[in-house]
């Protein structure tokens, strides 16, 4: 190989500068809008959390009883009433009618032999308060952030590739296939969602998250499969499509090499508009006691947990749940609206 | 008009037969055998034998969906497995509180919907506008459980405006004492999203030529939104409200679970906890089926509204 070859082969590329694709051009007009970059901004702040969390690197602790019962957020000060629990425990003097002394006095050598210490001062106070286990609300927050984020993410996904699917067959083949994938819709949106939601939860009876992760997915699919199908039968009859077939692609590989990039957009704006109800859906499910199952905390068991709290005054977990939920719902919603102006701008 | 309903009712037996398989195939395929749950901790195989019998789980599953579709359409479902009560008459003593929250719910919230939405649609781009709409975005992001556990503690325990809970025999008593917090709650949590699809729907009609028109004219602006526009944008609105009230019966499960009014949603939340799986599959089917006769009454509604609108 000479050495002028590359310099050749950059001039030509050069001489054709292409013109921006639809990725390009839809990352400009989306940096141009700062409302949607200040909501990625959020978005990323809170996948990334998901990242540090999942990965044990943010709140692998979070089950430490570290504080007080129910501890108040530090701004709120110390809450008198469970200040002396904060204190470790007084040593009870002797007592020679006690039967289980020698058993004590036995475990308390065998814990003083293995190095373990007296058991660490608890705080009065944390920076969001804790529990009533004295779990620490912050780390507690992010964990169960991490699980209903988790959830949204993957049933999104999951409900669009099936929606693709589907629309693809459909809108692509048309005729018997169409009909039979139409009727199934049908099938699928005369029942209300919610309703599917909780008799497809009904009968699996396994409460996990990934049984949730497949209730969502596999009812969640038919918004994607009507506007992928719309699509795809808009692009079947355009000539790139037919040039494809003059040249002998099979029928998949123009569905999904040719077709499925130029309507990917619609794709995309679907997943970002499904995380969103899938993460209040996984909410109100785990509040229902339907969703993940006990000892794994996620935005919905904090706020069943929450609401008996507030009668007892203990307004902060119910506080930080709630936020946190907001806050990331607020900057999806708006990110996704963001997202469907860029990139269908002759929707207006 | 006769041939248009008798057409549409003949379109829906597929997708009706299409629910009814779907319905069965869940709870008879992928559900399992319920025999093991209802014969408790002491089974013996002779109770397990004996029950099988009874729910005709030991015929082909030919037989066993044609004992479904019979007690579909003699609305007869045997009784609830964990209390005994007919589940016809759970659905239908249970279908009062829930339309005592719902009816006034919907009325109001289409009723403020479309007002505000008018209002709002005309001053597009205006800094009241964007206000609102940033609003509806965040009221939008809230948990409806937020909502109902903010509302309940504040309004009802701490300050003692609504009882906190309970429903009574007296049909005036109920709704204006105990449904009243949860409509309020219902309205509180739907007007964004209603909101925000009534707006889109109206600035779709706010730049038609018949509006410039209608201005040069000299129509005054009332008349032009309340009358022009109005009943141009009434037909989506139709449609949403009609095909949503269906799922309303079920949606608001969550009001229904926390005031104690003894209504359909609740009845799901409370089969699904106890596996009362005939309690759900009559929810199910019949649910569908009024979907599908709402939508089809949505369409009748359109001639009354549209007069250019041809029903074939």
């Amino acid at each position: 190989m000479s050495a002028p070859m590359p310099l050749h082969g950059a001039g030509h590329a050069h001489a054709h500068a292409a013109s921006p694709g639809l990725w390009a051009l839809a990352w400009r007009r989306l940096r141009a809008d700062r409302v949607a970059m200040a909501a990625l901004a959020v978005v990323l702040l809170f996948l990334l959390s998901v990242l540090l969390s999942a990965s044990g690197l943010v709140a692998a602790d979070w089950e430490d009883e570290v504080a007080v019962n129910y501890a108040p957020p530090g701004f709120v000060g110390a809450d008198p009433a469970l200040a002396a629990l904060a204190q470790p425990a007084r040593p009870v003097p002797p007592n020679a009618f006690d039967p289980l002394a020698p058993d004590l006095d036995r475990l308390k050598a065998e814990l003083a032999r293995r190095g373990v210490a007296a058991q660490a001062v608890k705080a009065a106070t944390l920076p969001f308060g804790a529990d009533k286990w004295g779990h620490d609300i912050l780390k507690k927050t992010i964990k169960g952030g991490q699980t209903s984020i988790v959830v949204g993410l993957v049933a999104a996904l999951l409900a669009v590739a099936l929606g693709t699917l589907f629309g693809a067959l459909a809108g692509f083949h048309g005729g018997l296939v169409d009909d039979l994938f139409n009727w199934f819709y049908n099938v699928f949106t005369s029942i209300p969602s919610i309703l599917m939601i909780l008799t497809v939860a009904a009968v699996l009876q396994t409460r996990g998250v990934s049984s949730i992760v497949l209730i969502l997915g596999l009812t969640g699919w038919t918004g994607p499969f009507r506007l992928i199908r719309a699509e795809y039968i808009k692009h079947k009859a355009r000539e790139y499509v037919m040039a494809a077939d003059a040249i002998g692609a099979s029928s998949w590989r123009r569905m999904f090499v040719h077709i499925f990039p130029n309507v990917s957009h619609v794709a995309l704006v679907q997943v970002s508009i499904l995380v969103v109800g899938f993460i209040k859906a996984e909410v109100i499910l785990s509040f229902l006691g339907f969703g993940v199952p006990v000892g794994v905390v996620s935005w919905g068991s904090m706020l069943n947990e929450a609401q008996s709290e507030l009668i007892l005054g203990k307004w902060w977990q119910l506080a930080a749940a709630a936020g946190a939920m907001a806050l990331l719902v607020t900057a999806f919603s708006l990110l996704a609206d963001a997202l469907r102006d860029a990139l269908d701008p002759k929707l207006k | 008009m006769l041939p248009f309903i008798l057409r549409r009712l003949w379109q829906m037996l597929p997708t009706m037969a299409g629910v009814v398989v779907l319905v069965f195939l869940l709870f008879n395929w992928v559900g399992g055998d319920p025999s093991y749950l209802l014969a408790g901790k002491m089974a013996d195989a002779r109770a397990i034998a004996n029950i099988r019998a009874q729910l005709g789980l030991d015929q082909p599953w030919t037989v066993q969906l044609w004992i479904f579709v019979k007690q579909i359409l003699s609305f007869d479902f045997g009784n609830a497995w964990s209390t005994g009560e007919p589940v016809a008459h759970i659905i239908t003593s249970r279908l009062g509180p829930s339309l005592t929250v719902l009816v006034p719910l919907t009325v109001l919230e289409t009723v403020f919907g479309i007002a505000l939405a008018l209002a709002i649609a005309f001053v597009r781009g205006s800094l009241t506008d964007r206000l609102v709409m940033v609003a509806c975005t965040v009221g939008m992001s809230i948990s409806i459980l937020v909502y109902i556990i903010v509302f309940q503690y504040g309004l009802a325990y701490k300050l003692g405006l609504f009882p906190v809970q309970g429903w009574g025999e007296n049909f005036l008593e109920n709704l204006l004492r105990y449904a009243a917090l949860p409509i309020l709650i219902g309205l509180a949590v739907s007007i964004a999203p209603t909101l925000r699809l009534f707006r889109s729907f109206v600035l779709d009609e706010a730049s038609q030529d018949y509006v410039r028109t209608a201005r040069a004219k000299g129509l005054s602006e009332r008349r032009i939104v309340w009358v022009h526009v109005l009943r141009n944008a009434a037909i989506p609105i139709i449609t949403y409200v009609m095909a949503n009230l269906p799922a309303l019966l079920i949606g608001a499960f969550l009001l229904e679970r926390f005031f104690g009014i003894p209504g359909i949603g609740r009845e799901v939340i409370l089969a699904v906890e106890r596996s009362d799986f005939p309690v759900i599959k009559a929810v199910t089917v019949y649910v569908a089926a009024a979907t599908m006769v709402f939508n089809l009454l949505a369409d009748l509604m359109y001639q009354a509204v549209d007069p250019r609108v041809q029903l074939k």
